[in-house]
């Protein structure tokens, strides 16, 4: 295709994205290094016929005119990172001196609101990638050992969890294993404790995040790995069981090496998707036991006062810790793209 | 022999297939009993689908019966949408859905079939940026948009959440319709050109009529975002303007405080039907989506 033609078939999504992808960032990293101007005060006397009183007020035209100079804000560099709502520098330093041993360090590096998000987002995503990844592919495995007038009603009703609105699945496992509802019921039955609660503890809060995210993403992996097993070579197979292998031997060396660029894109996806983890956090009102990254902005975002300025600073950190996160995977993307010319 | 055979068959049938069915029995539960739940649950009162003293309650409706001398009400539902004007919301949804997906084919398709049919460097970096983008959780990009927005005041309207929700969109559309037009052969258009077709004509009258499954299958997805985003519209639209998941959001605050949770439950309900008939009508469509972009990787 001519460079002129394929300009003009690519203007309106190279538009969309450079407007409305592309420029926001370069907003949101020009916003994280400055903040709103101070008020300037003025002092001015007031006289009437029983004596003079000093007024003080806001010097209107004194703000104006800094805005008007400095539209962006006051430039304070990277002063918003290193402050106590982020990477608290100066606080981290303070632990890694005070605190003998790394797990004391590491408990109350916890304190910090910023390390707090972190470490959950970073759980969250580690935990739930590897476990989604086995029990999908053990489901893929069940389900094409069964019947196949059963598959389509299998993969029916698998798509439920992935599909339904995230905040709206949380909202219903929520109310479900409220300690009136009937997970909730449930379990305070098994544990003969009629006042446990879900909702009470860090680390219950923990696993029911955790839970809920491998129940979200398992048909993910399930209908990738299930489409990538009916293309698994059938002659393969069959000299493997004439050479006696057992269908466990033949899941570990034909059927598993076969599926690896599968695997390798669903985890790709999965680190992704997991690294914004916030809607759950919402729907099961778990802000005082995890919070994410994605929270963190949410919430310096929403509401009357809007941070924008940590927002902003929040963001950048975050889009770092995807690049760090998927740097091994985009490097290896380019590899192959060279290798193959 | 035979008899042999048989045998073995049935010991292969009582190990495998046993605990085969009961896994995914298992998972068919898990994935599909919360919703069940929840939906029957909607049609009673709140000391029912949240009972104290028996969680049989939730089942029968002992008092639903009790209040409303029938064990289904649609009380839940009716304070929803009428008194709390969730129609509004419904609407707002399926505006900004229809323009989403409309807006985001039309420049996706046109974006994606160039980069199919160009091999310079520049395509494969253009690849790349919209995978980085892929990356980027779209929250991030909120505090960019909110100065611009108010300063020109356009936040809170839906037409500017809907342009939002397709540029978010687009480097999921694209990299999805660009798989599917690499496996549309090149001799098509390109015989087309050799008839004397412009590159856009040859798209025109070759490519768009054999392109509408891949089409349909993107047009799913960016639906699908939509629906779902609950990060970029509740920051997005000012309250009159909510789609139903901000509303839902907002939802739980009030009625917590006010005694109507069920007004929540029937919403979330009303919420999920859609989706629930899309899996229905177009769930092979749904699976070679999720399994075209593994495909192509």
């Amino acid at each position: 295709m001519k460079h002129k033609t394929f300009f003009w078939f690519i203007l309106p999504t190279f538009l969309a994205m450079f407007v409305f992808i592309f420029l926001p960032i370069i907003s949101t990293v020009l916003q994280s290094i400055h903040t709103p101007h101070d008020k300037i005060l003025m002092t001015t006397e007031n006289c009437d016929p029983f004596g003079c009183k000093q007024v003080t007020s806001l010097d209107h035209d004194a703000i104006n005119n800094l805005k008007r100079n400095e539209p962006l804000g006051k430039f304070v560099g990277l002063e918003i990172y290193f402050d106590r709502g982020h990477l608290a520098i100066k606080n981290v330093n303070k632990l890694w001196q005070n605190n003998d041993s790394v797990s004391q360090f590491l408990s109350s590096l916890y304190d910090l609101p910023f390390y707090k998000a972190l470490f959950f987002t970073l759980t969250f995503t580690f935990t739930v990638t590897p476990i989604m990844l086995i029990l999908g592919f053990l489901i893929a495995l069940a389900v094409n050992n069964i019947n196949q007038k059963l598959r389509g009603m299998v993969i029916f009703f698998s798509l439920l969890p992935m599909i339904v609105t995230p905040l709206i699945g949380s909202i219903i496992l929520f109310w479900m294993i409220d300690s009136r509802g009937i997970i909730g019921t449930f379990i305070q039955w098994i544990f003969n404790d009629p006042f446990l609660s879900l909702k009470a503890s860090t680390l219950l809060t923990w696993i029911m995040l955790i839970v809920y995210g491998v129940w979200h993403a398992i048909p993910f992996s399930f209908i990738v790995f299930y489409a990538g097993l009916q293309t698994v070579p059938k002659d393969q197979i069959e000299s493997a069981r004439i050479d006696g292998a057992s269908k466990f031997q033949e899941i570990i060396y034909i059927t598993l090496p076969h599926l690896i660029p599968l695997i390798t894109f669903v985890t790709l996806i999965q680190l992704m998707d997991n690294f914004r983890v916030f809607e759950p956090i919402v729907g099961f009102n778990a802000e005082a036991h995890a919070t994410s990254l994605s929270w963190i902005i949410f919430n310096d975002l929403g509401g009357e006062t809007r941070q924008l300025s940590s927002a902003a600073s929040s963001s950048i950190l975050t889009i770092l810790g995807v690049s760090i996160l998927l740097l091994p995977i985009l490097i290896r993307t380019w590899k192959d793209f060279y290798i193959k010319k | 022999m035979e008899g042999f055979l048989y045998k073995k068959m049935i010991k292969n049938f009582k190990i495998d297939s046993i605990f085969i069915y009961l896994l995914i029995f298992l998972w068919l539960t898990i994935a599909s009993f919360p919703f069940m739940w929840t939906f029957w649950g909607s049609f009673k009162v709140e000391l029912d689908f949240f009972s104290i003293t028996n969680w049989y309650n939730a089942v029968v409706g002992k008092n639903t019966f009790e209040t409303y001398e029938t064990n289904f009400t649609g009380t839940g539902y009716i304070g929803a949408w009428v008194q709390e004007e969730f129609w509004r919301s419904f609407l707002n949804s399926a505006i900004v859905c229809f323009f989403v997906v409309i807006t985001s084919l039309t420049i996706g398709t046109l974006g994606a079939y160039a980069l199919s049919r160009s091999n310079y460097k520049y395509t494969f970096w253009l690849l790349i940026v919209a995978l980085i983008f892929r990356a980027m959780p779209p929250i991030t990009l909120v505090a960019g948009y909110l100065p611009a927005f108010f300063e020109w005041n356009i936040w809170g309207i839906l037409p500017t959440t809907i342009i939002v929700l397709v540029a978010i969109n687009q480097p999921f559309t694209l990299w999805m319709l660009y798989s599917f037009f690499l496996k549309i052969p090149k001799e098509l258009d390109e015989s087309a050109k050799v008839d004397g077709c412009t590159q856009f004509q040859a798209f025109r009258y070759v490519i768009i009529p054999v392109m509408w499954p891949g089409v349909i299958t993107a047009g799913l997805f960016s639906f699908l975002l939509a629906y779902n985003d609950f990060a970029v519209t509740s920051l997005l639209l000012s309250d009159e303007n909510r789609t139903m998941i901000p509303k839902i959001a907002a939802f739980l605050g009030t009625t917590y405080t006010e005694g109507n949770i069920m007004f929540a439950v029937a919403a979330v309900i009303s919420a999920t039907i859609p989706l629930f008939l899309l899996v229905m009508f177009f769930q092979k469509k749904i699976v070679s989506g999720l399994v075209q972009g593994a495909v192509k990787g």
